[in-house]
């Protein structure tokens, strides 16, 4: 909670503010959980509510912890006739999750992502921070398995 | 005012030549987002890891896109007494091996070169192949060739000289000269530059803002992306002068959360900038004071118009409000703001440094200049294309981008993203420009195109781009919320073979009026993709209504997966490996049949099924599927 509140001392008291430091909390916690949205309407004077109205309005925001490892699916015009569609649900599939939840363990989260600008490469997800080009069912698969991989203290493949 | 221009251009100069002829090879590595993607910063390792083995001498280099997304990793290497060469698809075997036969042995490897960048008499050049050949780069001109995240080679390489020469004229006569140059909007609807400067330059309020708007929402364009990525301070400058022109004291870059390296090279650029007292107090020594700062957008498609754009840098929900008033007389806070797309931005600098008439003398009648096209889906050379207006789209598809894979039929090119259009074949022929496209339906948009093949549903096209507008929807005017809520339902049950032959009309009927009626550009245009496809397709509409039929074996409703017995070679078991559900099973005789109940459809058995067997089709209607033991 104090991290929150050093957060807040870093901008300046105005409605301008809300947008970079909404950003800047999620940045920092990857989330925004309740008693930040509560501290963010506190220190620029404005309603909790519109705080909330603000943050659900944008794609970026999330309420929910993500997963160690975030997993995006592109859904861009390219990627959409590539196949995204079917990449999207090998996601599902495999992590036994549908899109915009976190898997039980919170290794992994699954989201849409509405274009990353990429499209040359398509179809795309993006694993953290890391860009995967042309997906294929069998490349999902095979990026969870280096993931088990890694965790079971062995070198990736 | 020349004077510390002259110091910093003579500084940046000297730095270039050092760079490409102080005797050491440079090696210049593609690390913008694509080639990231395709592994460059690997790349970049692999060139600094052996080179230290080897104990050479060479200088290393990031930079950004030169727009032949489909060839990355690429890798420019300039070895004294050869020209610049580009290797394409270079990994990190291919990158050794250059370290080794290029560098030590001084064996360019002809093999594995796109080409020379220069002409010379031994080695092919890049101007043999049709893309560079046909290509005009005023944008892009420097994209992929210098270091985005250094100021030097920009100014080295004509950067900021055209704001020292708008410092010297009167704001009224930069303004003339966009004016002069016919300079079009890039973000979608073409207003005309000029007009909008001179506008929001009469306008009364202080202080005035400007803001570049990189809110590339349009799923398929990445140009803003790239250019901003690639050559950070082009765009800069064209902020800084328009906020001259305009008698601006700061401007703001607002850059989608998409797009983080974007980001992170804007704020690099505009510290370099205020170092090299290019922004801030008295820029070289002027009496022009002017400010720059990033956004960061948060992902919302409705924020690429510019008054929702105002909104939510305001701190609020990104909502449009009706104009007039335009944000050139009441925009952020209130007071005058000019919001130029990116592009639009870019070109400024080119115009004021090589004169009105440069730009007027590339394009068409309405249209001048240059436009940057994102070409992707179905092409065989995806990427960023800079070409004069009016060149053919069939020119853009075929002989720029190699046409399409596999030997399949061209069937139409998606132009302009969700406000945009489907235009079919007959469309190939047609010059683009801002008022061609729009006669055909369809939209410039920020100029993605996405090219569909005979494996693409028109009706599914609809439906995708629907879904898009209508989860974009900011739900603040009731035709764009609910109308295009009530068109997804019906594509919906048309692509699942739901539909009536009513659908149509009443489609249409909700098309016309959402249009009328919507309160911003993304309502109005919403309808497009649906309008152009039952124009242009509405045969595939009816397969689906009346045959159930999806005449592409894309809508998966509609689609089974057959595998044809007399063709499968029976002892490979391709397909049942390939398929992650398990739904291929052996049939007697050894021969493989999909199971209907456990498909999902996912074509990886179709894929996976060896060329010389091709025994895995695609069947539509679903009746149409033979009994099988």
């Amino acid at each position: 909670m104090n991290q929150i509140l050093d957060l807040l001392r870093l901008y300046p008291r105005e409605p301008e503010s809300l947008i970079p430091l909404l950003q800047k909390i999620q940045e920092t916690l990857g989330y925004l959980p309740p008693e930040a949205m509560e501290k963010v309407a506190a220190h620029l004077s404005i309603p909790e509510g519109e705080v909330y109205g603000v943050a659900t309005f944008y794609n970026q925001f999330r309420f929910h912890p993500p997963g160690k490892h975030p997993v995006k699916v592109c859904e861009g015009t390219a990627c959409h006739v590539k196949g995204a569609g079917v990449i999207l649900e090998s996601w599902e599939r495999r992590l036994n999750i549908k899109v915009g939840q976190t898997t039980p363990d919170r290794e992994f989260s699954l989201d849409r992502v509405a274009c990353v600008g990429c499209c040359a490469l398509a179809p795309v997800s993006v694993v953290g921070e890391r860009i995967h080009g042309h997906m294929a069912p069998t490349k999902v698969d095979g990026l969870l398995l280096a993931f088990q991989l890694e965790k079971e203290g062995k070198k990736t493949p | 005012m020349e004077q510390s221009f002259d110091r910093l251009r003579s500084f940046a100069l000297e730095k270039w030549l050092s760079l490409n002829q102080g005797g050491e090879p440079t090696i210049r590595v593609g690390t913008a987002t694509c080639g990231r993607a395709s592994g460059g910063l690997e790349i970049f390792q692999t060139f600094r890891e052996e080179i230290q083995r080897k104990g050479l001498r060479a200088q290393l280099i990031q930079v950004g896109c030169l727009g032949h997304c489909y060839a990355e990793p690429l890798v420019i290497i300039s070895r004294p007494g050869f020209p610049p060469i580009v290797y394409s698809r270079v990994n990190p075997v291919i990158a050794s091996l250059l370290v080794r036969s290029f560098l030590q042995e001084g064996d360019p490897c002809i093999e594995l070169m796109l080409g020379a960048l220069e002409e010379n008499d031994s080695l092919p050049t890049v101007f043999e192949l049709p893309r560079f050949r046909l290509e005009k780069r005023l944008l892009l001109r420097r994209c992929g060739l210098i270091d985005p995240e250094d100021i030097d080679p920009y100014i080295a390489n004509g950067g900021y000289e055209a704001l020292c020469r708008a410092l010297h004229k009167e704001p009224a006569e930069v303004i003339s000269i966009i004016g002069r140059s016919g300079l079009r909007g890039r973000g979608g609807a073409g207003f005309l530059a000029g007009r909008k400067w001179e506008i929001c330059a009469r306008a009364e309020g202080r202080p005035k803002y400007v803001i570049a708007n990189a809110d590339e929402g349009d799923p398929g364009a990445f140009m803003d992306r790239s250019l901003l990525e690639s050559d950070p301070h082009q765009t800069l400058e064209g902020l800084i002068i328009a906020g001259y022109a305009i008698g601006a004291s700061s401007g703001i870059i607002y850059v989608r959360s998409e797009y983080p390296l974007a980001a992170e090279r804007v704020q690099k650029a505009i510290s370099q900038a205020e170092k090299a007292g290019l922004l801030g107090e008295k820029i070289l020594g002027s009496s022009f004071t002017f400010r720059a700062s990033l956004f960061r957008a948060s992902g919302a498609f409705v924020c690429g118009e510019e008054t929702a754009l105002i909104q939510s840098v305001e701190g609020k929900r990104g909502m449009p409000r009706s104009r007039p008033p335009y944000p050139a007389v009441q925009g952020l806070k209130g007071r005058p703001t000019l919001i130029n797309n990116v592009k639009t931005l870019s070109a400024v600098p080119h115009i004021i440094l090589n004169g009105a008439e440069s730009f007027t003398s590339v394009g068409t009648e309405g249209s001048k200049g240059t436009m940057v096209f994102a070409l992707v889906g179905k092409v065989n050379n995806a990427g960023l294309i800079e070409v004069p207006m009016g060149m053919t789209i069939g020119q853009l598809i075929f002989d720029l981008s190699g046409g399409i894979p596999k030997g399949k039929r061209f069937k139409a090119v998606q132009i302009g993203g969700p406000s945009g259009g489907c235009l079919p074949e007959k469309c190939l022929n047609l010059p683009i420009d801002f008022e061609s496209l729009k006669e055909a339906g369809a939209m410039m948009g920020s100029g993605g195109m996405v090219v569909l093949d005979e494996d693409d549903c028109m009706v599914e096209m609809a439906r995708y781009f629907l879904d898009f507008t209508q989860k974009e929807s900011c739900g603040k005017c009731t035709f764009c919320r609910l109308g295009t809520r009530q068109m997804l339902v019906l594509l919906e049950e048309i692509t699942q073979g739901k539909g009536r032959i009513e659908d149509l009309t009443l489609l249409q009927e909700l098309a016309e009026d959402i249009q009328a009626a919507a309160l911003c550009n993304l309502g109005k245009t919403a309808p497009n993709p649906v309008l152009t496809t039952l124009r242009y397709f509405r045969e595939e509409y009816q397969a689906h209504i009346l045959q159930k039929k999806c005449p592409a074996g894309m809508c998966r409703a509609l689609t089974a997966f057959y595998i044809i017995p007399e063709k499968c070679e029976r002892s490979c078991d391709a397909c049942v490996g390939s398929c992650p559900v398990e739904a291929i099973k052996t049939g007697r005789g050894m021969k493989k049949i999909v199971d209907p109940e456990k498909c999902v459809k996912c074509g990886s058995c179709l894929v996976a099924c060896p060329p010389q067997y091709k025994a895995v089709i695609k069947i539509s209607p679903v009746s149409e599927v033979p009994a099988s033991g």
